[in-house]
């Protein structure tokens, strides 16, 4: 056997290596892309998303009717990966996405960076031209392994048919246990066509994985005795308590302590809103509740977070006077931006597990501080600044619909088991901040990448999701905005035709809405490039000064889809349309709500200022009543 | 990859990381040097004692606070089996560089006595050249460039830095079984 010389480290192909000197004694002869087929349904695998091509034919010619799963066909692959991202979140287990080589690999580069922003367990399988073909620049061929690097937890670029059943045992582990994220599988068509021996289950050989899931004794005394000497505690919960299933410990925890918690966007839901310990999102666009507590607290415990720069706000500025717990399941996540007193590496759920009875003991040694003084200060903040949009200067003022008015409606009719969707932008906010969570993964959204036009196919995905587990009967609500829907909009196709009903609320207000609020604050209402006139509030009569109109009409697109269109334009037909939407569970509606283009999203903390900016409204600082609060723009760190 | 960090506390560290010695291995690790916006001055990949295990060394001149987040990032790479940060004090460091010097009859017995004095090796001789191959730590290469500058240095190439802890023991000691040969 030839040695692999040690430049092979350069090369994306081995070369050298006899990989088929040994021939298995036993298994089952098959094809590579058969064995594919094959390893997923041994991996328990119920639902793929997909579009097939050229460089993946072999596995699409394996996929049959006595199939062990379902297979969704998409429309583009970005979105066949956002489906089997939504899928994931909703159902808790890994998604699963089969695309081509070239183009298709490219086009699901931004889904496979948004699953490793958000840590979503996911598995993509993506098809490549034939060994000796590359590095010839072949057709359709693209070195999807060398552009996927920085944006995968792992990859693969399968030479061989023999290794396929290995390679997807160890995708899968590394996918769904440690810190959750995106593999790459990068199958060439040598590996799909070649033949080979299936055996199942498969040795995985991974030396260099070992995550740690249990925390270390001594920390955990540590961070015990934190809490009880702390007067003004917070739970700051991220979205790594929800991939690691923790909401029961969450509760348990805060009841325990009496701390409040605070979530960011991804662990929305982890307790429900009802509890009165949630004091609910914090950071850029928070409630003040939640964000003063932070900046004020002496102990702040992080959960599965990472002090992402929409939470922190000047990170030199974030919770100035506290000492920090940071429990997380990546080594590398803890003091990455904030340095910590007490680091715990472990999931979450394991660590809490261990961590609740030594807070009990050390409770019971040192006794409990007596928090009232600091809950009165932060209901204080509750009462005085409540997420509400009942203000004057929050009503529209030229007839549209107030967007935050219906997102509330939405959320008061809808069924409690409701999975809520949605893209990036203004309307995710909104719905972030007035949608009323209950329950953990039940809100799916693009957190870390911030990825316009998630919403559509991470709702198929959740639907999908829900069909399997429940029989469809976990309803699916995207809230979307204009310009975020129409960048995926395709999927109506794959929603009808796959017979995946979801119910989409488009907030039209005719304009990149975020883009437009910043516009207005920061860039003098210059209005570069936010118009798209899609949903003037005259369209129905004249064309505005443009001269176009409804372009698209989102309701001819979505009956131009086999979907059900409505269009509202008061509150009467908001409410009659939201009731209808509710009641067709058959076929996919979509809903075209005409709002208010100056709404906004409050409160706000300027991109790279402190958070104790924040402003409720305009000029209003609850933090901070010194004048330079409000001269306080962008600033030069701020994106 | 030449240029250093000019930050204020930075030291010069020398890390050891051993990796399988698979395609690819060191695309990853120096795709997440540049990502993280890490400089490192040098670098040196070669086989080990283990032929499923490479080594790199990697030397950077950085602050205690970035070095400590790489080091996680490096870990976090499914490829990467060990890294250790190589102390100064029992570790035995090496470099090695070929310098053309322009040298003719009139000062070719100068060059040679810096040759001698730095136990360094000409292996290469010309009328108007000499082509020197020296080994050492940095500073001592560093040194003999210096006076080497100042009779014209026509070509000069310099390996990156390849070092060992003093002692009996390996650092592939570490990485148990010959699981990885199991591909």
């Amino acid at each position: 056997m030839a040695r692999p010389t040690p430049l092979q480290a350069f090369s994306g192909v081995p070369k050298g290596t006899a990989q088929n000197d040994e021939t298995p004694a036993n298994g089952e002869k098959m094809t590579g892309a058969q064995a594919l087929v094959r390893a997923l349904e041994d991996l328990g695998v119920k639902d793929v998303f997909g579009i097939p091509g050229g460089a993946i034919l072999p596995v699409y010619d394996a996929i049959k009717e006595d199939t062990k799963f379902r297979f969704v066909l998409a429309r583009h692959e970005q979105a066949a990966g956002h489906a089997a991202e939504g899928y994931a979140v909703a159902t808790g287990r890994c998604g699963v996405c089969i695309v081509t080589s070239g183009p298709a690999a490219t086009n699901l580069v931004t889904a496979i960076a948004d699953a490793n922003m958000d840590s979503i367990p996911m598995i993509a399988i993506t098809g490549q031209v034939g060994v000796n073909a590359i590095g010839t620049d072949a057709f359709q061929e693209a070195d999807t392994v060398g552009i996927t690097y920085p944006v995968t937890k792992h990859s693969y670029l399968v030479t061989s048919a023999q290794d396929v059943p290995r390679v997807v045992a160890e995708a899968y582990y590394i996918a769904t246990t440690g810190r959750p994220g995106p593999v790459v599988i990068d199958l060439t068509k040598t590996a799909q066509t070649g033949e080979m021996y299936y055996t199942w289950p498969q040795r995985l050989v991974l030396p260099g994985y070992n995550p740690t899931t249990e925390a270390h004794g001594r920390m955990l005394e540590n961070a015990a005795k934190l809490f009880t000497q702390s007067f003004r505690p917070v739970l700051y919960v991220g979205g790594g308590a929800t991939r690691s299933h923790a909401s029961k410990q969450i509760k348990e925890l805060a009841d325990l302590t009496g701390a409040p918690v605070v979530t960011t966007l991804n662990a929305r839901g982890i307790i429900p809103d009802s509890d009165p310990k949630m004091l609910g999102m914090l950071g850029m666009h928070g409630t003040v509740a939640a964000t003063g507590a932070v900046q004020r607290c002496d102990l702040l415990v992080a959960i599965g977070a990472r002090f992402d720069d929409r939470v922190t706000g000047k990170l030199s500025a974030f919770a100035p006077t506290a000492r920090v717990i940071h429990i997380d399941i990546d080594p590398a996540e803890i003091g990455k931006n904030r340095s910590v007193d007490v680091p715990i590496v472990g999931d979450v759920a394991t660590v809490l597990d261990a961590l609740i009875p030594e807070i009990r003991k050390a409770q019971n040694e040192y006794g409990i501080h007596d928090l009232k003084p600091w809950w009165d200060a932060l209901n204080k903040f509750r009462t005085d600044y409540p997420m509400s949009y009942d203000r004057p200067e929050d009503q529209p003022t030229d007839g549209t619909l107030s967007p935050q008015w219906v997102v509330s409606q939405l959320s008061k009719s809808a069924d409690p088991n409701t999975i809520w969707v949605s893209g990036v932008g203004q309307h995710q906010m909104w719905a972030s901040q007035l949608v009323d969570f209950e329950k953990p993964n039940h809100w799916i959204s693009s957190g870390g990448l911030g990825t316009m036009g998630y919403g559509l196919p991470a709702a198929l995905g959740a639907m999908v999701g829900s069909q399997r587990d429940h029989d469809g009967s976990y309803p699916v609500w995207l809230i979307d905005g204009d310009g975020s829907f129409q960048m995926t909009s395709e999927e109506l196709a794959a929603a009808t035709i796959d017979g995946v009903p979801v119910k989409v609320a488009i907030l039209n207000n005719s304009v990149y809405g975020m883009v437009r609020q910043w516009q207005t604050l920061f860039y003098g209402q210059h209005y570069s490039a936010t118009i798209l006139h899609d949903g003037e509030p005259d369209a129905d009569d004249a064309p505005g000064e443009s001269g176009y109109v409804n372009v698209p009409d989102f309701v001819k697109l979505a009956e131009a889809y086999g979907c059900v269109g409505l269009r509202a334009t008061t509150k009467e037909e908001a409410l009659d349309a939201i009731k209808k939407a509710n009641e067709i569970n058959d076929r996919t509606v979509v809903i075209d709500f005409r709002v208010w283009k100056d709404a906004m999203v409050w409160p706000m903390v300027p991109a790279g200022a402190s958070n104790d900016t924040v402003a409720y409204r305009e000029g209003v600082h609850p933090l901070d009543n010194s004048e330079k609060a409000s001269e306080e723009t962008l600033s030069s760190e701020g994106f | 990859m030449a240029s250093s960090t000019s930050q204020s506390n930075a030291k010069r560290h020398t890390l050891s990381v051993l990796v399988e010695n698979r395609p690819g291995v060191l695309a990853r690790i120096a795709g997440l040097f540049a990502r993280r916006s890490f400089n490192i001055d040098s670098l040196t990949v070669s086989p080990t004692e283990r032929p499923e295990i490479s080594r790199l060394t990697v030397t950077a001149h950085v602050e205690q606070e970035p070095l400590e987040q790489i080091i996680k990032q490096l870990n976090k790479l499914l490829h990467v089996l060990k890294i250790v940060e190589l102390d100064p004090d029992t570790t035995v460091e090496r470099e090695l560089v070929l310098i053309k010097v322009a040298a003719d009859v009139q000062n070719r017995s100068d060059v040679l006595e810096l040759v001698r004095m730095f136990r360094a090796h000409v292996i290469d001789v010309n009328t108007e050249s000499l082509t020197i191959e020296a080994t050492g730590s940095q500073g001592k290469i560093d040194a003999l460039m210096d006076l080497l500058q100042h009779y014209g240095v026509i070509e000069l190439v310099r390996s990156g830095a390849v070092a060992v802890t003093r002692g009996p023991k390996a650092l592939s000691d570490k990485v148990v079984g010959s699981e990885i040969t199991g591909r």
